[in-house]
């Protein structure tokens, strides 16, 4: 068996690596695809601590699956929602480059 | 070194390239393609801890329906290679510590917790997609009746979005 401390490790390290993309990258969809890495991260934390949590009866206590159920889903509603601002932003700006976007910048 | 402990070193070392990968490939689709490792590699090891729906549906949602997505609008948008910025001086030289601190923390504060958690329950047992949609349309009927509101507000979001002007 796998410890527990294994995935909450590799969870933390795929979080790191998905804000250093954040914070990188130039590309408006790949900024967007690095949130997704971070909620991908977070996911794994959520089942590995369910799977190590025991309920009344000796089996797993599932509700952090359920949670990853609705991070899933909250997901997806984000990409559809961004991706049709990043097509909108492109289509005004003519570029993907986040440097361009820059109405609120002071 | 026992076979589930080889498969885990496997699928984290490949999501950890992937990820690097997403990093450091310079044109959009060869980064959603390094995402969709990861994405994969991960549903290998929910398969591994014994989460089987939620393996399912990380390959059905996302490494179906919402990378299908990003490629589509990478397609679209025709994206190319991302332009080279320069960073500022502190981003260049802070940038690598403050990430590693970030991940270093992160791995601690789990780590700490996680070790307070009792660690008795029968080694990766599957978790039956029975006991999960008992508990989704029980104890949390709430919060899934409200993201079906969600995905319709979503939904409309992106019609809306997706509009084109009015010719007045």
């Amino acid at each position: 068996m796998v410890p527990t401390q294994y995935y909450l490790v590799l969870s933390a390290i795929l979080f790191g690596l998905g804000a250093v993309a954040f914070v990188v990258k130039r590309n408006i969809i790949t900024i967007f695809m690095s949130i997704e890495l971070m909620l991908n991260a977070v996911n794994l934390a959520f089942v590995a601590f369910s799977q190590s949590m025991p309920d009344k009866i000796g089996g797993h206590k599932l509700d952090g699956q359920v949670f990853v159920l609705f991070v899933i889903v909250v997901a997806a509603a984000e990409a559809a929602v961004g991706l049709g601002i990043i097509i909108l932003t492109a289509r005004n700006r003519r570029s993907l480059n986040i440097e361009r976007v820059d109405l609120l910048k002071l | 070194m026992s076979a589930p402990l080889i498969v885990f070193f496997l699928l984290a070392a490949l999501a950890v390239v992937g990820a690097l990968s997403l990093i450091l490939q310079k044109h959009p689709i060869h980064s959603a393609l390094s995402l969709i490792v990861v994405m994969v590699s991960l549903a290998g090891l929910y398969l591994l801890m014994g989460a089987e729906f939620v393996a399912a549906v990380q390959i059905i949602v996302y490494g179906g329906a919402i990378m299908v997505l990003f490629v589509f609008v990478i397609m679209l948008l025709n994206a190319s290679a991302e332009e080279h910025t320069d960073f500022s001086k502190l981003a260049k030289f802070g940038g690598l510590p403050l990430a590693l601190a970030l991940t270093g923390l992160l791995a601690a504060a789990m780590i700490h917790n996680g070790s307070a958690v009792p660690n008795n329950v029968t080694p990766d047992a599957l978790a039956s997609t029975t006991d999960i949609s008992m508990s989704l349309f029980s104890t949390f009927v709430y919060p899934f009746e409200l993201t079906s509101f969600l995905i319709l507000v979503a939904i409309m979001g992106a019609l809306v979005l997706a509009q084109r002007e009015k010719k007045t």
